[in-house]
């Protein structure tokens, strides 16, 4: 059996298990229309994608997932609660010559479910641990649903929490801009002159004086930011204690019940987290029904931050012990997702996907 | 034979045969000056082929010749992995070209690619659309906002005339090489403060695809040894 063949087998089967779940299969088309993409991903997926032009539907990229079509084909006639699964190709552009797969079988399951997420989060996940289990993987997960809530929580102006929320799945900036409104970091020297130019004279004086304006960018765009700026410059830096909790928050890591515990301490100090955490606690508990040993799983605040951005919640991957590998499964919440795509309707969503060529490695069987 | 690529006219193919010239290296168009071939003097074993310089970076990557000389920045945008395909012999020191990001001069509120940032957030929100920045060289203009955490933008392709976008309403920003900014200023633009993308020049490459049989490495060490400069080690 040739090596694509083996690889099909595996991701039949794992197919075969997700639709034992009772799980509908879904197909989705190979082109997607560049604009959904790029619009929910930015400039970053064209690094990523392959993308190509189509004489009448105009820019097209080879599906570089299938989240989106399957949710786009949900909400567009779908029942609830649902689950889907998939398997296909997907297409990824890779920069730099070496052994990553630029075509490659995702197999992968979706539940969308109103009643119970916790219930939902804790049900993928044992299930991709069960089919998984022979591999003996590391699992990992996380919850980025507690950062949220804690950027949320913080007590500084709306401006600053939305720039942070912003910046969430781009760890460097985050931090960055954290460091700046908790006064960790000077004010840097180009900010601090352009500041001083803007208290010169009111914004729309300084505009006309600053030369001719062209393009869209309107005059009062620009007053509307630099009035920003300069009461984003009387502002109190985040209080010590406050920015040392969400320090601390970013680089927790720990077994799932034990960050649970440290959770619970900082809680009070951080009110608004507790909902969140109310939800990481109930999801555990579901794990544990599930037969999932809370007590030594593997859980990162930060975990899921780098990946495309659209996890909001709970999220998790498989990895093997060769650190050059992709991982084997990994997959998330992503309730805003569904917003984004359901055109005013949502439904909150969770699911992940396994790479059938991985496994079949890990096996021997190519 | 060692093919060497130049640039088939204009000052980068003057400057790149005063600069072997220098080096005891003649190379000279033949033909009338509108003939598309060369002759090398002062070296045996190597053959002139004369290219447009946009197109060598291609043809040093698919190893058709083995030195080419072509601007740092084409070099870096067209070739994806760039150290892996290509490896830097000497900079010429001409053909010196920065390629920076500019925005309208009247942005009072906006210095650093930080501004731009949150700028570009503010006018996805009022306008519906992301910022759009128009440029040709996608791949370096893209490495460096994502390295510098950019977001809400989008590149629109521009292969000329670039700094008329803006006014042409079909970008807010431009990201395209300037040398004394004369063009930027005459189309009210200024360049951020933290914008400078890559200071290009021109630069003698060595391609790694390229056939490298014993008589060429052979050619390749005198021209080396010739020229003062250290073949890559690990060729």
């Amino acid at each position: 059996m040739t090596a694509k063949a083996a690889i099909r087998q595996e991701a039949e089967s794992l197919f075969a298990a997700f639709r034992a779940e009772g799980a509908v299969p879904v197909e989705t088309d190979i082109l997607q229309t560049a604009e959904t993409l790029l619009d929910l991903y930015g400039e970053d997926i064209r690094a990523r994608a392959y993308v190509t032009t189509d004489p009448l539907r105009g820019e097209m990229m080879l599906r570089p997932d299938f989240t989106v079509p399957v949710v786009q084909a949900h909400m567009a006639h779908g029942a609830e609660p649902a689950r889907y699964c998939y398997m296909g190709e997907v297409f990824r552009k890779q920069d730099s010559p070496g052994t990553r797969a630029n075509e490659y079988l995702q197999v992968g399951f979706e539940l969308f479910d109103r009643t119970a997420p916790e219930q939902a989060d804790a049900q993928v996940f044992a299930l991709f641990a069960r089919l998984l289990a022979p591999l003996s993987l590391r699992a990992a997960t996380g919850d980025i649903g507690i950062l949220m809530a804690a950027v949320r929580g913080l007590s500084t102006t709306d401006r600053r929490k939305a720039a942070l929320l912003r910046h969430i799945w781009r760890p460097n900036r985050f931090r960055a801009l954290l460091d700046r409104f908790s006064g960790r970091a000077p004010m840097p020297a180009a900010r601090a002159a352009l500041l001083d130019h803007l208290q010169k004279d009111s914004p729309e004086a300084l505009t006309r004086a600053a030369g001719t304006l062209v393009g869209l960018r309107s005059p009062e765009d620009i007053a509307a930011r630099a009035r920003a700026l300069i009461d984003d410059a009387a502002t109190p830096p985040i209080a010590a204690p406050e920015a040392a909790l969400l320090y601390d928050l970013l680089s927790l890591q720990a077994p799932a019940r034990a960050a649970l515990n440290h959770l619970r301490g900082i809680t009070p100090m951080l009110p608004a987290i507790a909902p969140a955490v109310d939800r990481f606690a109930a999801r555990l508990d579901a794990l544990d029904r599930l037969g999932t040993d809370t007590e030594t799983l593997p859980f990162e605040a930060s975990h899921g931050r780098t990946s495309l951005e659209y996890y909001d919640g709970f999220v998790f991957s498989f990895h093997a012990a060769d650190p050059s590998l992709p991982p084997v499964a990994s997959g998330g919440r992503y309730d805003a997702l569904t917003a984004v795509l359901g055109q005013g309707r949502s439904i909150p969503a969770v699911g992940g996907v396994i790479r059938p060529g991985l496994v079949a490695r890990l096996k021997g069987s190519v | 034979m060692l093919k060497i690529g130049v640039p088939s006219k204009g000052r980068l193919m003057e400057k790149t045969f005063q600069w072997f010239g220098a080096r005891g290296i003649a190379m000279r168009q033949t033909g009338n000056d509108r003939e598309y071939s060369g002759a090398v003097e002062g070296i045996d074993g190597v053959e002139l082929v004369l290219l447009s310089a946009g197109e060598i970076p291609r043809e040093l990557s698919a190893g058709r010749i083995h030195l080419g000389v072509t601007g740092s920045d084409l070099v870096r945008d067209k070739l994806a992995d760039w150290p892996a395909q290509v490896a830097e012999l000497a900079p010429l020191g001409f053909g010196h070209a920065d390629l920076v990001l500019a925005v309208p001069v009247a942005w009072i509120d906006v210095d650093t690619l930080d501004d731009l940032d949150a700028a570009a957030a503010a006018f996805r929100a009022a306008h519906g659309h992301r910022l759009r920045i128009a440029t040709k060289y996608h791949r370096l203009v893209r490495e460096f906002l994502t390295k510098n955490g950019v977001a809400d933008y989008q590149l629109v392709d521009s292969q000329g005339a670039t700094e008329g976008t803006v006014k042409n309403l079909t970008a807010e920003a431009i990201a395209d090489i300037t040398s004394t900014g004369e063009t930027l200023r005459a189309n009210h633009l200024k360049v951020l403060s933290d914008g400078l993308i890559h200071q290009s020049q021109a630069v003698l490459f060595l391609a790694r695809a390229a056939e490298w049989g014993a008589g060429d490495r052979a050619t390749l060490a005198t021209l080396c040894a010739r020229l003062g400069v250290t073949p890559p080690a690990d060729l």
